[in-house]
Order: structure tokens, then sequence, then C-alpha cells
């Protein structure tokens, strides 16, 4: 059985907001369900006393002190935009999706 | 669509409300989540932005310790386990407000958890349960542009600031709230309250709904007695607290409406509208397998030292119930008085006033008196009505040196309102002193005696209530600018009756 449906690529292409046609679908399902399968093949070797890793290094609380530091200028800071206005960046209306917290 | 809705007491006879609350508050760190950009309000757009949190290729993000610290205490204040090791994930989700194209957030592993907040609503202990206090970073402000509205109907464009985006965010999760009945939206309503006293206290947030620093969603549903929890709404854009005790009701009579009529309830988001005090559809509540959620590749676990949290746990303040109870106590207060205090804000203004050296009667009746009156007449909170802690107790100091009567303290309380200085100085520049000098007074009264015979002959002879009306002639002789006790004493002594 395929790891990933053609469903779910079309519906994973939706939520990243990509034009997939149907021959695409078609072929990245295919490209994908490999991709899946070979990453499934470490789980096979992965034992119970293994525990998932999500960093590869040993570290944790690596945080910074509560201080200040310098900002780019909204000049710097709009000068890879693709359009500007009112300082802001200017992007397409985006109408009825997911918005954070 | 205009349908009938039933009436409130009729929902809670037939129904059974759950309700939970999202709380969403912005901590007063100096420095973003996880970047050095500032966090003060109101900059120019674009103007509190760097590499890391305009998601710039390369950058990467570092935890700030401040709000690490705060989100710990929050969660120590509310009675929560600290996580011993937990992660940040990544939250995917297609919008401009965020320029990475994903918040961080924390999912399946947040800070804190399994805490509980106590609250009272009409003298009743009520326990709400926290779910969960975890840590993100807030998104930027999108303001819709083109077309005719302005709204993001009619929009055409959106034009996007970044100032805000990656400001430390800590949400705040209840568990589901049910058995409260009729009581729910006041339970609500309570809970934010008491919660952002607390977080308050803390001193980690300014926690003003007004400018969004604390944002509440609240999520709502009704049952059957004896059956199962309905279908739940989560209601957004709630902004004060007054209207979280609104959201909830008119989601419970809506969603009464929709099932009497054997309706279906939507598991939806909706806004409420501070306006019409109603709510309308949002978007359909997407789930969160959606968000893509998983553990953040740029920033290590974090892992509490036990040690640390033993430490913050132990220098936590007193919570504000308690506090408000010692308080109470203090100021020798009975429930229903100390219920007025409440609800007129006043607690930490007179709690400030008895500090700076006023007596707590004269401090609440300051604030609750002419200061409250003022207040709502001007429409503003009673913090800001123009007159400070220290500037009351000052003037109650005036007063109790004998240097102010009452009247004449209410028009230098008048004069600090409007800004012209301390009391002190508005006494002064206005002359307003209680004339204490005895021979001006003496001669005021001679005067007084001498213009009233008949009145003098009456108190002479025994009736010493009749000297009230010289007392009143000495008082406008004066301007009201003496005190009316020495006056008395003063007649009665020039008339040569004991007192």
């Amino acid at each position: 059985m395929a790891a990933i449906s053609r469903e779910e690529v079309a519906h994973l292409a939706r939520l990243s907001r990509l034009a997939v046609t149907e021959e695409e679908l078609d072929t990245f399902a295919g490209q994908l369900d490999v991709i899946l399968q070979a990453v499934a093949q470490v789980g096979e070797v992965a034992a119970a006393d293994i525990p998932p890793t999500s960093h590869s290094v040993p570290l944790t609380n690596v945080l910074r002190e509560d201080v200040v530091t310098p900002c780019l200028t909204p000049e710097e800071a709009l000068s890879g935009a693709p359009d500007a206005e009112e300082q802001r960046f200017r992007v397409p209306r985006i109408l009825d999706e997911d918005v954070a917290s | 669509m205009t349908t009938t809705l039933p009436a409130y007491d009729e929902v809670v006879a037939r129904y059974e409300p759950v309700i939970g609350l999202e709380t969403h508050v912005e901590l007063g760190t100096n420095t973003k989540m996880f970047c050095g950009c500032p966090t003060d309000f109101g900059g120019a757009p674009n103007t509190r932005v760097c590499p890391v949190c305009l998601g710039l290729p390369g950058s990467l993000p570092v935890a700030n310790k401040a709000a690490i610290e705060a989100t710990i205490r929050i969660g120590l204040a509310l009675n929560c386990s600290i996580a011993q090791w937990c992660r940040f994930a990544r939250k995917n989700y297609f919008y401009p407000d965020m320029p990475k194209n994903f918040q961080i957030s924390q999912y399946d592993e947040p800070l804190c958890v399994d805490g509980y907040l106590d609250v009272e609503v009409n003298g009743e202990l009520v326990r709400i349960g926290i779910e969960r206090v975890h840590l993100e970073e807030d998104t930027g402000k999108t303001l819709h542009v083109g077309g005719a509205t302005g709204r993001i109907h009619g929009a055409t464009e959106s034009l996007v600031d970044y100032n805000r985006a990656g400001i430390p965010l800590v949400e705040i999760v209840t568990k589901p709230v049910a058995g409260t009945g009729a009581l729910a939206p006041e339970v609500a309503r309570a809970y934010v309250t008491e919660l952002r006293d607390v977080i308050r206290s803390l001193g980690v947030s300014d926690v003003r709904m007004e400018e969004g620093s604390l944002r509440c969603d609240v999520n709502t549903s009704l049952n059957l007695p004896g059956q199962e929890w309905g279908t739940r709404t989560e209601t957004k854009n709630v902004n004060s607290l007054r209207s979280v005790e609104r959201a909830v009701r008119s989601e419970m009579l809506r969603q009464a409406a929709v099932l009497d009529a054997g309706g279906r309830i939507t598991q939806e988001t909706r806004h409420f509208h501070e306006d019409t005090g109603d709510t309308t559809p949002g978007r359909s509540k997407e789930t969160a397998t959606d968000y893509r959620y998983f553990p953040e590749p740029d920033l290590v676990p974090l892992a509490p030292d036990p040690a640390w949290v033993a430490e913050l746990k132990a220098a936590l303040p007193e919570l504000p119930r308690l506090h408000r109870r010692r308080l109470q106590e203090q100021w020798g207060l009975s429930e229903a008085d100390m219920q007025s205090v409440l609800n007129a804000g006043a607690v930490e203004l007179i709690e400030q006033t008895v500090a700076a050296g006023a007596s707590p009667a004269a401090a609440r009746k300051w604030w609750l008196g002419e200061l409250s009156r003022r207040a709502n007449e001007t429409g503003v909170e009673l913090a800001d009505v123009g007159a400070t802690p220290a500037q009351v107790a000052e003037l109650q100091g005036l007063v109790d040196a004998g240097k102010l009567n009452d009247k004449l303290a209410r028009v230098v309380l008048e004069g600090v309102v409007a800004g012209e200085g301390s009391p002190t100085e508005i006494m002064t520049n206005r002359n307003l002193e209680v004339v204490s000098d005895t021979g001006a007074l003496t001669a005021a009264v001679d005067e007084a005696i001498a213009a009233n015979p008949a009145i003098a002959e009456k108190v002479r002879s025994g009736k010493v209530a009749a000297a009230g009306a010289l007392v009143g002639a000495v008082m406008k002789a004066t301007g009201g600018q003496a005190d009316a006790k020495t006056v008395r004493e003063l007649i009665l002594a020039r008339l040569g009756v004991q007192g």
C-alpha cells in the first residue's frame, strides 16, 4: 500500500497554495511515496529503547538575555519585498485563511 | 436572517452550557521572543524588525530567557506542573501575518500543564482547571486595503507591518468548565478578570485588553441535561471583560435557538461584535493536522532546571484573591463594601493611597466618592481619572492637618484632576487654606455675633444648638475657608457657654 495517497498530496498542495496539475499529482504522489517508504525503513530499525530524535545535537536551554539589539531600517527590511506601500509589505489579499493563535 | 432568540432563563432551564477559554497574553519583555528587536508599542511600521523576525534565509532564532521565566512564573501561579523537557513546534499556515509562513509555538509539549485558578463568583469559589500554558510568538499586523469598504471582504491587497511579529505571546487554555449553569457568562468574566490580576501581580505583562496585550477566545457549547457535551463554537474578537460575559451569553442564546429548531451546531469560529453584542460566523475550524506541526529544528529543547523552577515558585507574589482578603481584613470592610471597592476597580489605588500615608477609610472615601463619580462622568477608568494615590494621600494629609476642610478638599481635588499641580500647590496658589489665624477668625465671629443679636442671646441662654446659624455666618464670611469645629468652639467661648 502506498505511504501517501493522491488525495493527501492534493490536500497538502492546497494547504501550501501550490497549483498542481492532475498529471503532477500522479508524479508527486509516486515520488513522495518512494521517499516516505525510504524513511519508514529507519523506523523499522528503531527499537523501543531508542527515543525519537528531533535534534542532532544533544543541547538544551540555549537562551539569550533580554537585551535589545539593532534592527534593520524599514528601507532595508522592505528592500527584498516584491512590493511595498506606506512602509508596509504589500501582498495580495488572502481570504478565509488560517490565522495563527 | 433574523431569528427570535429564546429567553435566557428558559435556555438555562433546558440546556447545560460548557465553556472554555483561550487567553493570549503579550509579555512585557524588552525584546521579542527569538530576536533582540524591541517590543515597545506604537513604532512606525517595520521599524522593529530584523532578519530573524522577518524570516530571512540563514537567520536563526534564539529563545528569550526572560520570556521563558515569565511563562514558568505564570504556570506556577496557576498551579501548573512545569515540563522538565519540552520543545517548540512549527505551526504551518498560509497567511501573511507571519513572514515565515509558520508560527513558532508549542504543540504537544507545552511548558506548563494541568493547573487551576480559583475565582469568586457571587461569593462562591469556582475552580477553573488549566489545561496548558504555552509560549509562542505574536503575529504581524495586516491592513486590508483596496475595494470600497476597507474590510477584508472588499479588500484587494493587504499591507503588513511586522513590528509585533515575534513578540512573546503566552497562551493559557482552560479545561472545559461544566456545571456552572446560568452563571456561565459570569464565570467566564470572573476567570478572565482573575487571570488578568494574577498576571499583573507577576509584573510580566501590562495585560490591557483595549491595547491587545490580553486577548480572549471563548468556547461555548450547550447540551441537554445528562447527555454528551454539544458541538462547540469558538468566539474571537472578545476585547473587554464585559464582552467576555456578553459573548458567552449571546452564543448560548444563539445555539439554543438553533437546537430548539431541530438544527445542529457547526463547529466554527465566530466573531463577536462589540456594537451589537452578537456573533457572526468566521472561517470553519480547520483540524490540527492541517497545521502540520513538527518540532522546531532551529531551536533546541527547553529543560528548565528544577532548582530554578523552585526558586521562581518560592518568589511568587501573594495571589490577588488572597491579597484582597488580607486587605479586606486590614481595612475592616464588610463583604459588600469590599465588593464595591472591587467593582470600582479601586483595590490597588486604595492600597497605594494607604501606603502613601492616608487612612483606609479616607482613601476609600476619595476613590469611591469624588473620583469614581468623576471617572463615570468622563467615561475613563478610575486609574486614569487624573489623580494619583500619592496626590490623594497628600490631600488627605492636608485635611488631617486641619489645613483643608472637606469642602475645600473637594475643590483642591478638582484642581488636581484638572492637572493644576499637587494638592499643596493648588491650595497655596488658589489661597484655599483653612483660615486658622485665630485673630482673623475671632473678628469674623465677633461680626457674626454683632449681626445676629437675637441668635446670640438664645445661645447665651443655653440653646447651644442655635449656634449653628452663627457658624454658618462665619463660614460664609470666610468663604468656607474656616474649620467649622474651631469656629463653633470660638463662638461658644465668646458667648461664655460650655460646648
